[in-house]
């Protein structure tokens, strides 16, 4: 709740505050509501079962999906890794003072941004193996990641140095540092800094983007529940805790992400070190809120 | 080229699909997002949990899992739609999701001065939202909704592979007639790139006709 939705609506008076909860009870009838025909839904195929979900409570099932979510998590880290350095030397070619440069890293990101990573993989599908480019399985699912995620990163990597205010880089090349320098030494520890919560949210876009794995039949999670389902014939009840641990990871990541948000990016220990020390400076413009 | 042209007809019904199912989900996915956006300001606390769960769930699960778990396991429990409405209702509700994040965004940057000024002249929570807030909240975020209007583009072709035979599944059968991937590929790429143009021109227009300058 910030300002603005506050001042939406005062503080409730004895009629607004009846109207309350006469839209409470109706919110709740309605979910409830919703949530009885589910469980009706469910119980008249007969998928409620006690031995439909029974499965669940075992440890070779767990050990089947948690292998299926290690597999995710695999692809997921390689993905960020190698999409996450590629995305830097692309943003850092679109503020390169090279002509040449600015338009091929330019021309990359604006293609892979706008292609379906579905058709990716279906070039390293179909196409690549044609011009004997054959990968192993692992990397039919990352490449493709990487060639879209990388545009996405350069993206967000590029706006975090373009926000980054002028002055920082004038002031490090009035010192006499090379173009180069400023960049590494100035520009991208701050820029960094500041990207951290949209590295995180990226990272939770890509981890979904690894269920793809299930066109490439790489064993990650939502292959894995597949494979679990066509031998176990508990389709629903499969996907259903599927769908629960993706929740349970990328819920996390996000939570992570804002709470980085929240801390200006530092994590652990260093929280408003800097604001602590210092008054907040006061530019011109700048007005303190 | 040939492996194009020879079946022009083929590719033109794949694209005339991922037209319409970017259609048929933008609208979805607007409305849905306008309602969860309202949901998460509401002054009732369940409204507000509601709106939360949604957008909670539906941004941290893949879309691909939620079109599997919609075209393949709920038929189990008696629910069934043809596959094209499977597709959309489910791109449209995952899309909305971000589209409420965008809207609120949006809501946030309305000046406190005019959720105020419209209390005072004695609108309601609904009043003040659709008469003073949105209409503004939403001009300041054009270009947000269009980035997510290109991302709901892209993720159409998901549908394929639950089988909906739009443009990327149409190249792909294409494909295995003719192999000519280079071809065949560049060519449904070149179009989803048209595709996303028009949509980021479009968004321009908007943003240059209806954007306040603050």
């Amino acid at each position: 709740m910030n300002k603005t939705q506050q001042i939406l609506f005062d503080e409730p008076g004895p009629r607004a505050q009846r109207r309350i909860r006469i839209a409470t009870v109706v919110g709740a009838i309605l979910l409830a509501g919703a949530l009885v025909a589910a469980v009706y839904q469910f119980a008249s195929h007969g998928e409620l079962a006690a031995s439909r979900w029974e499965p669940f409570t075992t440890w070779p099932i767990w050990r089947y999906l948690l292998n299926g979510l290690w597999a995710t998590l695999r692809a997921a880290a390689a993905t960020a890794v190698l999409s996450a350095a590629l995305g830097l030397l692309l943003a850092l070619g679109r503020l390169s003072t090279h002509r040449p440069l600015r338009w091929l890293a330019g021309a990359y990101v604006e293609i892979f941004r706008t292609v379906p990573t579905l058709l990716l993989i279906y070039v390293t599908l179909f196409a690549l193996p044609q011009y004997g480019l054959n990968f192993p399985l692992f990397w039919k699912l990352v490449v493709p990641l990487v060639v879209s995620n990388s545009a996405a990163f350069a993206e967000i990597f590029r706006s975090g140095i373009l926000a980054l205010d002028r002055g920082q880089t004038e002031a490090g090349l009035a010192v006499g540092l090379r173009r180069s320098q400023v960049m590494a030494l100035v520009v991208l520890p701050q820029a960094l800094l500041q990207l951290a919560p949209s590295l995180v949210s990226q990272l939770v876009g890509l981890l979904k983007d690894t269920s793809l794995g299930f066109v490439v039949s790489y064993t990650e999670l939502l292959y894995s529940g597949q494979v679990l389902s066509s031998y176990t014939h508990l389709l629903i009840q499969t996907f259903l805790v599927v769908a629960l641990i993706y929740l349970v990871v990328n819920a996390s990541l996000s939570k992570f992400a804002r709470v980085l948000q929240a801390r200006n990016g530092r994590f652990g220990g260093r929280r408003g070190r800097r604001t602590a020390e210092l008054p907040p400076p006061i530019l011109e413009g700048n007005t303190p809120r | 080229m040939e492996a194009l042209t020879a079946h022009l007809s083929q590719l033109g019904h794949g694209l005339v699909t991922t037209v319409e199912l970017t259609v048929v989900t933008t609208v979805g996915a607007m409305l849905l997002g306008i309602v969860v956006a309202t949901l998460r300001i509401a002054p009732v606390p369940l409204l507000r949990a509601i709106g939360t769960a949604y957008v909670e769930v539906f941004q941290n699960l893949p879309l691909l899992a939620l079109l599997v778990l919609f075209v393949f396991a709920l038929p189990t429990i008696g629910i069934t739609f043809p596959l094209f409405t499977s597709a959309a209702i489910v791109i449209a509700v995952y899309e909305g999701a971000y589209l409420a994040e965008a809207i609120r965004a949006g809501i946030n940057t309305v000046g406190v001065g005019q959720a105020e000024a419209a209390r005072a002249i004695g609108l309601t929570f609904g009043q003040s939202l659709r008469h003073v807030i949105l209409p503004q909240g939403l001009r300041a975020v054009i270009q947000p909704i269009g980035n997510i209007c290109i991302a709901l583009l892209m993720n159409t072709s998901l549908a394929a592979a639950v089988g909906v035979v739009e443009l990327t599944q149409a190249a792909n059968n294409v494909n295995l007639v003719e192999a000519q991937p280079i071809a065949v590929f560049t060519g449904a790429g070149l179009a989803y790139m048209l595709l996303a143009l028009i949509i980021g021109q479009v968004t321009g227009l908007l943003e240059r006709r209806l954007a306040i300058v603050r």
